[in-house]
């Protein structure tokens, strides 16, 4: 772990109105470093993410970007403060054009959108296509662009491989792979399916009830099956 | 890796200016010389339509609903007609502060009432039209009250074509104010501002978590079609050389509405269809039955959202893509 984290939650209680749905987490995230969430349905893992974008009532706790305490900024300032959010609904602008959709979440930085199409080649094809026109891995490759040209320091993507075909979900993963090995970003996945998790970060995260039940190495997951399923009960 | 040669093609590609686009147009100029017993009539038609586009800036493409646009139109109508009638009778100008005005106006009101949504911003809207009627009926001094503004008496314009008793100066002065001002539209339209606003419009949420200043683009587009209802409401007081309550009225906010349903909204064009439409069968069904006219009107505005949800544009556009498909 970094001395001091790109992000930062300490002590995050939040839910949905008075429903509280976190309780009392902490996580740390160092530049560059990647980690991964896994649970059962229903456990707070989306929730998270949306409580780290503002989507959510924040009850109690810390949440800090680069050195910014971002708990009090409306969505837009957490946005443009370095975080990228890829949701799970992709939410697409229908009758935005392919190009339009990237441009208008466009921010200067290394993440242009010829850099971004770089690294989902299927979109260069379709620059000109309207949102509604995109097939669903076309448009979550297109969701995942479209945070990217934010420039973000931080991306949190949930769930991206939902819905998707088998090989698209490979092509998909490769060029996470790609984003998290190559280019060095942090990243923060919420994913269903824990074997495609467990392969993509060193670091893994079980929640349960709301809360963190393990934060540590991936490889010990993997490795011990028995731990795996007694956490989520889903061996991998 | 995509040029910006290449970037100008697409853009000119998605936004480029189809032949169709001159049908409104050159219908206009052409009711100028095949009905020249209606240019007065003409002219409201052409107000109608501007009044109709500025709101379709704010609820076709941003997504705010309006029951108060009148609000702006009666304060571009009075700003228009008190200059005048306080001596100062040189129209464009007169546009030009109407535009300042209304639009100084729909900035303020907007930072205040689009941080609201759904039931309330509807409201808040009405309030505010009703607000600025009452203040106006109040203020008698200068509006004239209840009695409606007089004095109104307009300049030649550029100082040459003077307004005439037939109204062709008006008609051809709307047409030229009206084609300017739709440009202008138009280039907002298909502007990264103008897409930013359909985003807005589509999903909020996720334009937040783009980082786009959602609200003060909002105010933006809600303040631009201020100073375009103002510039209509001040057309409507040059060309009539009267302004009366009536331009504050919930009846015309309404009848705005009534009108981009008709024709459609988010598409511009729907205006051009939605006015001539609305005010034709308003003449007609009033002809025909001076008590009970509105039933028709609701009963046209019944069928139009029944069977053509997107308006009579949109049906258009539909029926259009079918003949395309079958003749294919």
């Amino acid at each position: 772990m970094a001395a001091s984290p790109i992000l930062d939650l300490d002590g995050v209680s939040a839910g949905y109105g008075e429903t509280i749905v976190l309780e009392d987490v902490a996580l740390a995230l160092g530049a560059g470093e990647s980690v991964s969430i896994i649970g059962r349905n229903g456990v707070g893992k989306s929730t998270l993410l949306a409580t780290m974008m503002g989507h959510t009532t924040l009850h109690r706790g810390r949440i800090v970007l680069a050195g910014q305490d971002i708990a009090a900024l409306p969505i837009h300032r957490r946005a443009l403060a370095g975080l990228g959010y890829v949701p799970q609904e992709r939410e697409i602008f229908p009758s935005l054009s392919l190009r339009e959709n990237l441009e208008i979440a466009a921010r200067p930085g290394r993440w242009t959108i010829e850099a971004v199409l770089e690294l989902f080649p299927p979109l260069a094809a379709r620059l000109g296509n309207m949102g509604n026109q995109l097939s669903g891995g076309e448009q979550q490759m297109l969701a995942i662009a479209r945070a990217l040209v934010g420039n973000p320091v931080v991306l949190l993507m949930d769930e991206p491989t939902e819905g998707l075909a088998p090989v698209i979900v490979d092509s998909l993963v490769a060029a996470m792979h790609r984003l998290r090995s190559d280019h060095g970003f942090a990243i923060v996945l919420v994913e269903q399916h824990a074997e495609i998790a467990l392969d993509f970060s060193d670091r893994t995260i079980v929640m349960s009830r709301g809360r963190i039940v393990y934060d540590g190495p991936s490889a010990t997951l993997k490795a011990d099956h028995a731990l795996l399923d007694s956490l989520i009960g889903v061996a991998a | 890796m995509i040029g910006i040669a290449e970037r100008g093609a697409f853009l000119r590609h998605r936004h480029r200016l189809s032949w169709a686009e001159s049908v409104p147009w050159i219908a206009a100029v052409a009711a100028f010389f095949l009905f020249p017993s209606y240019e007065t009539l003409g002219a409201q038609v052409l107000i109608m339509v501007l009044f109709a586009l500025s709101l379709d800036l704010i609820l076709g493409y941003a997504g705010i609903i309006s029951l108060g646009h009148a609000a702006f139109f009666g304060i571009g109508a009075y700003t228009a007609g008190i200059l005048s009638a306080q001596g100062w009778g040189e129209p464009i100008s007169g546009l030009v502060l109407a535009a300042i005005v209304a639009g100084i106006a729909g900035f303020i009101s907007g930072w205040a009432i689009l941080r609201t949504t759904g039931l309330t911003l509807l409201m808040l809207t009405l309030c505010f039209a009703e607000l600025l009627r009452e203040i106006a009926n109040e203020q008698e001094h200068y509006t004239g009250g209840d009695d409606g503004l007089r004095g109104i008496r307009m300049d030649p314009i550029f100082g040459v074509f003077e307004f005439d008793l037939f109204g062709e100066t008006a008609y051809l002065y709307c047409l030229a104010v009206l084609f300017i001002m739709f440009v202008v539209a138009r280039a907002i339209v298909h502007s990264p501002f103008g897409q930013s606003l359909t985003g807005i419009r589509e999903n909020i949420r996720r334009m937040h978590a783009v980082g786009a200043p959602v609200h003060l683009k909002l105010v933006t587009i809600y303040a631009i079609s201020a100073a375009m209802a103002g510039v209509a409401g001040a057309l409507l007081a040059q060309t009539t050389e009267y302004v009366g309550l009536t331009v504050l009225s919930f009846i015309r906010s309404g009848d705005v509405l009534i009108v981009i349903i008709l024709g459609g909204f988010g598409r511009l064009y729907g205006a051009f269809i939605g006015a001539p439409l609305y005010m034709v069968l308003q003449d007609q069904l009033a002809k025909q039955s001076p008590e009970y006219w509105l039933f028709g009107i609701g009963l046209v505005l019944v069928v139009v959202v029944m069977f053509a949800p997107r308006g009579v544009l949109g049906l258009l556009e539909d029926l259009g893509a079918r003949f395309r498909r079958d003749s294919r």
